[in-house]
């Protein structure tokens, strides 16, 4: 394919030339255009909305930044239609290797079994994945994308936001019933709302350097306590396509970032860990971490997402993918609003789900920062303690820390309703769909999430057929396992996965979590368990 | 289960020589680093998240009341 464009020109818009008063409306304005915004624009637009999207640059950030998308980021996105382009160039990965000094300590594979459309993690530049978002941008008429506009003034009204906006061509006012802010760790609309964003600020430093060379390390993540290259701290060694690596040292915490980041001085450490200098700098920088969240993701008109909304350090992966997590909560529920078909109070459930996430992953990446930089004397003692256990026994092993990576959250939801019948196994309500191989019936495969993208990316019904089709409202989408007409369930993945018996039904939300499951559905308990998914009490 | 702090030794004093004789010899920066070790083995022997919290909060209230008594004085 084509290379895509990283650097897009400002166009004055017609809503620009309107004065005083006039001021044009719309549903929905999202504020920033990296990942999350993006994303969020997209599935937006395939719900059938109109969004204005509103960047204050005109180009895509430079540098690799997130690199690792989880699986779960991976099944979101083949839902907007951007799935195998991301996995098609991507670093395919799923097996974590953790040093201490020259030795191999652990080994983890965060994918296991067989039959998942998608692996585990790929690594992939940011700018890649920003680049092949906005390409599906610009196939959506809906989305409305407008460089080089920069929000300067935000006004609260009980049921729109105006937003003050400036461009080359000066300042333009836009009404929104919604505004998504999905702008950043330093975003300036939660400055204008006022919100603290506080929390834990790590004191050790970080070096990550993206390096090109060819290299015959295999395509897994390696991670380093005390290496012999780098005495004393930890790092990390990843491979992004293109023969990028990426590289991310720990500091002491009184290096001066001003001399650290010299080429001259990255240099020579690198070469020691790669033993040979052979390699070239794209991209050097230096960071300390934070993990915060805001108290409340929803601050009137305006919603919070992604960094914007909360922090974390980057061991585990938890940045980008949360924040892509937020937008698959946010937009069906968005959508269900602006149709009527929900109550405002739905979008309380966003910051429900989202914040307990948020904690999730704060309370994760903290973990990991904690053990890789321990705080005092002792905390440092029972670590070496970790370290010198897991050469000798499992328990030690586990409890190595290298960074815990991201898998989707399971919600305490008040949209979920909880189960009546006996499981023993099976994603429980609040819980993120599986994937499993199924065949249809002329012998071709598929995966259960291309049948949910199928089914409308809506609620859905997974039935395990038993007879008659189960008595389900007309405007909901079904997945049917097995019978007649259904799905073949060829490996017996889909079954065992769902812990399903012929009767079995799951209803799916239109972000494919389990909203309820039965082993028996009747019509009357499906109603009400979908009234409570879609916020109506 | 619950922490269990009744004796269950049938000889106490065998177990608390082995754990002091495991210390002797050793420098203080060692015995903790020793402490450490056997602090984890014995956590996930017990394997279980509420016993190990209980056992930190009797550990951390004798603590506190040793701090007291030395107020006290």
């Amino acid at each position: 394919m084509a290379q895509s464009k990283t650097q897009f020109g400002y166009c004055r818009h017609a809503d620009q030339h309107r004065a005083g008063t006039d001021i044009a409306e719309y549903p929905i304005v999202v504020v920033g255009a990296g990942p999350v915004g993006l994303s969020l624009a997209i599935d937006l637009a395939q719900r059938g909305q109109r969004v204005v999207l509103l960047d204050d640059a005109d180009r895509i950030g430079e540098g690799s930044r997130a690199i690792c998308f989880s699986k779960r980021s991976l099944e979101y996105w083949d839902r907007l239609g951007v799935g195998s382009r991301m996995a098609d160039k991507g670093v395919v990965w799923s097996v974590g290797r953790i040093f201490h000094g020259t030795s191999l300590l652990y080994q983890f594979n965060l994918l296991p079994e067989e039959g998942h459309k998608r692996p585990a993690f790929i690594n992939l530049q940011q700018f890649h994945a920003e680049a092949y978002l906005v390409d599906r941008v610009q196939e959506l008429s809906a989305i409305d994308l407008r460089w080089r506009n920069k929000v300067i003034g935000l006004e609260q009204r009980n049921d729109h936001a105006i937003l003050t906006i400036e461009t080359p061509d000066g300042p333009y006012r836009l009404r929104a019933i919604h505004v998504v802010a999905c702008d950043g760790a330093r975003s300036s609309l939660r400055q204008m709302v006022g919100a603290e964003f506080a929390g834990q600020v790590f004191e050790d430093q970080f070096l990550i350097a993206d390096v090109k060379m060819t290299a015959e390390f295999p395509t897994e993540r390696w991670f380093w306590f005390d290496p012999p290259f780098h005495a004393g701290r930890s790092a990390l060694l990843h491979k992004q396509p293109d023969d990028i690596w990426r590289i991310d040292l720990q500091l002491h915490p009184d290096a001066d970032p001003a001399v650290e980041k010299r080429p001259e001085n990255v240099r020579p450490r690198i070469a020691r860990m790669l033993g040979h200098e052979n390699f070239d700098f794209e991209w050097i920088s230096l960071y300390k971490f934070q993990c915060r969240r805001m108290d409340k993701f929803i601050h009137g008109r305006v919603i919070f997402a992604g960094d914007a909304a909360h922090q974390v350090s980057p061991f585990g992966a938890r940045g980008a993918n949360s924040g892509l997590e937020d937008a698959e909560n946010l937009a069906w529920k968005l959508d269900r609003v602006l149709r009527s078909l929900s109550p405002d109070s739905l979008l309380e459930s966003y910051h429900i789900e989202r914040s307990a996430a948020a904690d999730e992953n704060i309370r994760e990446s903290t973990r990991s920062t904690d053990f890789m930089a321990p705080g005092s004397r002792q905390e440092a003692r029972l670590r070496k303690a970790v370290l010198s256990l897991a050469r000798e026994t499992d328990f030690g092993k586990r409890m190595i820390n290298g960074g815990r990576l991201s898998v989707p959250s399971i919600y305490d939801s008040p949209l979920s309703t909880a189960d009546c019948d006996a499981w023993r196994g099976g994603p429980r309500p609040g819980a993120s769909m599986l994937d499993a191989p199924i065949a249809v019936r002329a012998g071709e495969s598929a995966y259960l999430t291309d049948a949910f993208i199928k089914a409308g990316t809506r609620f859905t019904l997974l039935e395990f057929a038993n007879g008659a089709a189960v008595d389900a409202p007309d405007d909901i989408g079904t997945i049917r396992i097995g019978g007649n007409d259904g799905f073949s369930d060829s490996l017996g993945l889909v079954g065992a996965r769902y812990d399903a018996a012929p009767g079995t039904a799951y209803l799916l939300r239109p972000d494919g979590y389990v909203a309820a499951r039965f082993r028996q559905p009747t019509r009357t308990a499906l109603d009400a368990a979908l009234a409570r998914a879609a916020g109506i009490n | 289960m619950a922490l269990s702090t009744s004796s269950n030794f049938a000889k106490p004093d065998d177990a608390f020589r082995a754990i002091v004789e495991a210390h002797r010899g050793l420098s203080d920066e060692e015995s903790a680093d020793l402490d450490a070790a056997l602090v984890l083995i014995l956590a996930n022997h017990v394997g279980d998240l509420d016993v190990l919290r209980e056992a930190i909060a009797l550990a951390q209230r004798r603590m506190v009341a040793a701090g007291q008594q030395q107020q006290q004085q």
